[in-house]
């Protein structure tokens, strides 16, 4: 799209911006928003996602809080209780751990708990992912742990427009929603449509085809969308048809869509950046196993970061599924000549 | 606080110097007033600092003292004068002091009633209140309908305040239902067993209030050993920065399960709050009108915009941690019989009828209401049925999902699959918390056991 065919309502943004262009947005619309978390207010988060935000809308709406993860979640559960719809800002993936109590026994439970008279439209935005280089603590995927938890709906967003759109989205749900950032694509710019009504939108949970194709399926979410787009790319200069799913959402998981595309290639690949040992692939490739294991010509591939602590960021390159790594796994998924080959020749 | 020094007892309602003023012995400050030895160590701290370079001297906590405790009626049942807090309770009529003596003994009886029908097997597990009676009746009658209250799972006497009914007590307890009450009616949210993590849920359900222009209180109710939990620390940092309208209602009764409080807090624990600059109170928690007179002091702040109190009341768990514990393998001997002697509901009689408020025929009539009332109770809990198969998934979500909903059309499916329908099968793959072993064992397709369809 040329900027001279775009609607007015239309603006190139990078993702943060874009997020942030979302949290004005439901600001705006709803005054039971309120945005909680470290930095956000004066400073406009370390990531400046919620730059403005304070200066528009009041330090009482875009608030400060002290440096506490639970007391940030556990004081939103009590906005929750009063009516309103918080969103609580972590600052770091890594910074997480702390809240944990009160986003897995508080949050995703009380609506079961009240017997649906208590509901918990909590919003908790987590940047998330490597590849930027950082300390430790500031790379870190910890969305399997969430996605592990009932009454809990998880989602990561890849590029600009459905920052925006999920973001009010996931404002908008009454159940509680860990909404995922992509760090490192902060500042990839797009064009995003700023005025969609949101019942005019996909929904939520739905995942979406970013590549059609027909040989492999390729599902990835959060920062490696982009790299699978590259991948796919890549592959068809060795006539390769891979079809790209952004996954969007993690819990649920939008099967339909992956069935759909699975039953046509036969063959699924799966990227996080986050270790394989009871992660997201790992839950998928499962389900997909069972619901349509007659059209599969090959078993489930996944592509993951190493099972171990996030590594010194140096290293981080070999850590991280790139572009090679997750061709190899479209090799592998293909029966092609791949990295396993020998070993499995072997066998 | 420390650049605002003043000279005054920052939290006294009389607004008089700590150590002038010795009938505000229950009120702790900490760094407000002159006599602040927290002000003077900072400073020789800072001047040690400066000029010496050598060992810092160490802030003398023993210095402050801390076992002083606000008591309007003796353990004897004497009344005892306070200027500061008998204002608070003054307006109490006779037909009220006799409600605060009611609603103790029926709270009591139906902890009774609640105890035996664990022991008879038709509750999973109970929490008893006894001993803690004063503390929950005299906060829980000082608030206002619109105030909301955040609790553990041993507050049934705030709840009864509260207008919970008997028969919404047991259905958690029995392990029916997720919850007995829906909070709004009540304004009380859903009991907590994650302990201390409910503090939190007060401070922001305060911010939330602060936020509406409103002028309602949340009071957060826990013990001596959540004190020990980061929640609490948090939720009490939250509330001193943003001065929300809240009260933290710690119930002293001097045990977390096996663990003594002084393991919890080498001070007294309301000696915790002035550091997160938070006045505190302690408060004789056996002593219904001195808790009343304390929480309306609290509420009252609040109300006005004089931000967070925090109150230690003093009490005693007579009764096991829950029906599933043994407090004989710890409690030190003659320590219950010390306690007894402090009994809240049996001071509190001897005070009224030496006021010549209470009689033989009005405490029998007491009496025969609360074995009512304990009937009432106990007829509701027998009469719970187990909740049909395909509630397990209800509610998990306010919105469709599509998780919940594959797995509750798989399971509808795999129930219809045996002859008798959803309640047989039901029965025979799970184990209610009344059935027998055996009847969870059953074989599907087999008979029910008849424990299970019983319950």
């Amino acid at each position: 799209m040329t900027m001279l065919d775009a609607p007015v309502d239309t603006q190139t943004l990078t993702l943060a911006n874009a997020i942030n262009a979302g949290l004005r947005r439901a600001l705006h619309d709803d005054d039971k928003v309120v945005l909680l978390g470290e930095d956000i207010g004066t400073l406009g988060g370390v990531y400046r996602v919620t730059d403005g935000l304070q200066r528009e809308f009041g330090a009482r709406r875009v608030v400060d809080t002290p440096l506490a993860e639970a007391g940030i979640l556990g004081t939103a559960v009590g906005l929750a209780y009063r009516g309103y719809r918080p969103v609580c800002e972590i600052q770091f993936d890594g910074f997480i751990y702390p809240a944990f109590d009160q986003i897995v026994a508080q949050v995703a439970k009380l609506h079961y708990r009240t017997q649906g008279a208590v509901r918990m439209p909590i919003t908790i935005r987590v940047p998330f992912g490597g590849g930027i280089g950082a300390a430790e603590h500031h790379s870190e995927s910890p969305e399997a742990y969430f996605t592990h938890t009932s009454g809990l709906r998880v989602v990561a967003v890849s590029n600009p427009q459905d920052a925006y759109t999920m973001i009010r989205q996931a404002i908008a749900s009454d159940d509680p929603v860990l909404y995922f950032e992509p760090k490192r694509r902060y500042h990839q710019k797009a064009p995003v449509e700023l005025d969609g009504s949101l019942s005019l939108t996909e929904p939520m949970g739905s995942a979406r085809v970013v590549v059609p194709g027909d040989d492999v399926t390729l599902l990835a979410y959060g920062p490696l969308v982009q790299t699978a787009t590259d991948a796919a790319r890549a592959a068809t200069a060795d006539g390769i048809s891979v079809e790209v799913i952004d996954l969007r959402s993690l819990a649920p998981v939008d099967y339909a869509t992956i069935e759909a595309s699975v039953r046509r290639t036969g063959r699924l690949v799966i990227a996080h950046e986050a270790g394989s040992q009871g992660g997201v692939g790992g839950e998928i490739a499962a389900s997909v196993t069972e619901r349509c294991f007659s059209y599969l010509e090959h078993a489930p591939v996944r592509v993951t970061g190493f099972d171990v602590p996030y590594p010194p960021s140096r290293l981080e390159v070999h850590h991280l599924p790139g572009l090679d790594r997750i061709l190899d796994g479209v090799d592998r998924a293909l029966g092609r000549s791949n990295s396993l080959s020998e070993l499995e020749a072997g066998w | 606080m420390l650049n605002g020094i003043r000279n005054d007892c920052a939290g006294c309602p009389v607004g008089l110097s700590w150590k002038h003023h010795p009938q505000c012995r229950g009120w702790s400050t900490g760094s407000a007033h002159e006599a602040s030895p927290f002000a003077v160590a900072t400073e020789k701290v800072a001047q040690t600092m400066t000029i010496h370079q050598s060992l810092p001297p160490l802030i003398d906590a023993s210095s402050v003292p801390s076992d002083a405790m606000v008591q309007l009626i003796t353990p004897t049942g004497a009344r005892r004068q306070n200027p500061v807090f008998d204002p608070w309770v003054a307006s109490l009529t006779p037909d009220e002091l006799r409600g605060l003596y009611e609603d103790m003994v029926v709270v009591r009886r139906t902890d009774a009633e609640a105890t035996a029908l664990q022991r008879q097997g038709e509750l999973g597990l109970w929490p008893p209140v006894l001993g803690q009676e004063a503390a929950q009746i005299g906060s829980g009658r000082a608030l206002r309908h619109d105030d909301f209250v955040f609790s553990s799972y041993r507050e049934h006497g705030v709840a009864y305040c509260r207008g919970v009914k008997p028969a919404q007590v047991t259905p958690v307890w029995r392990g029916v239902a997720a919850s007995g009450w829906n909070p709004y009616d009540v304004n009380m949210a859903a009991p907590q067993v994650i302990i201390g993590a409910q503090t939190l849920h007060a401070v922001g359900y305060a911010m939330g209030v602060q936020n509406d222009g409103d002028d309602a209180v949340a009071i957060a109710y826990f013990g001596d050993g959540a004190t020990s939990e980061g929640d609490v620390n948090e939720a009490m940092v939250f509330a001193a920065s943003f001065q929300a309208p809240v009260i933290f209602f710690c119930q002293n009764n001097q045990w977390a399960i096996s663990e003594p409080v002084g393991l919890q807090a080498q001070r007294s624990i309301a000696d915790r709050a002035p550091g997160f600059g938070i006045p505190s109170l302690r408060v004789d928690g056996n002593d219904v009108l001195a808790v009343m007179a304390a929480t309306r002091v609290a509420l009252d702040r609040a109300r006005t915009g004089g931000g967070p109190t925090f109150i230690e009341a003093v009490t005693y768990r007579m009764g096991p941690h829950t029906t599933a514990d043994d407090p004989t393998r710890y409690r030190p001997q003659g320590e219950l019989e010390e306690w007894r002697a402090k009994d809240p509901i049996a001071r509190f009689a001897a005070f009224l009828t030496e006021a010549g408020i209470l009689d033989d025929a009005f405490a029998a009539a007491v009496a025969e209401k609360a074995d009512a009332v304990a009937m009432e109770l106990r007829t509701a809990c027998i009469a719970l049925r187990d909740p049909a198969a395909l509630t397990v998934f209800d509610n998990v979500y306010a919105e469709p999902n599509s998780t919940i909903d594959r797995e509750r059309d798989q399971y509808t499916r795999y129930l219809a699959m045996f002859d008798d329908g959803e309640t047989d099968a039901a029965t025979a793959t799970a184990a209610s918390g009344t059935a027998s072993g055996a009847a969870a064992a059953t074989a599907p397709g087999a008979a029910p056991a008849t424990e299970g369809t019983d319950r």
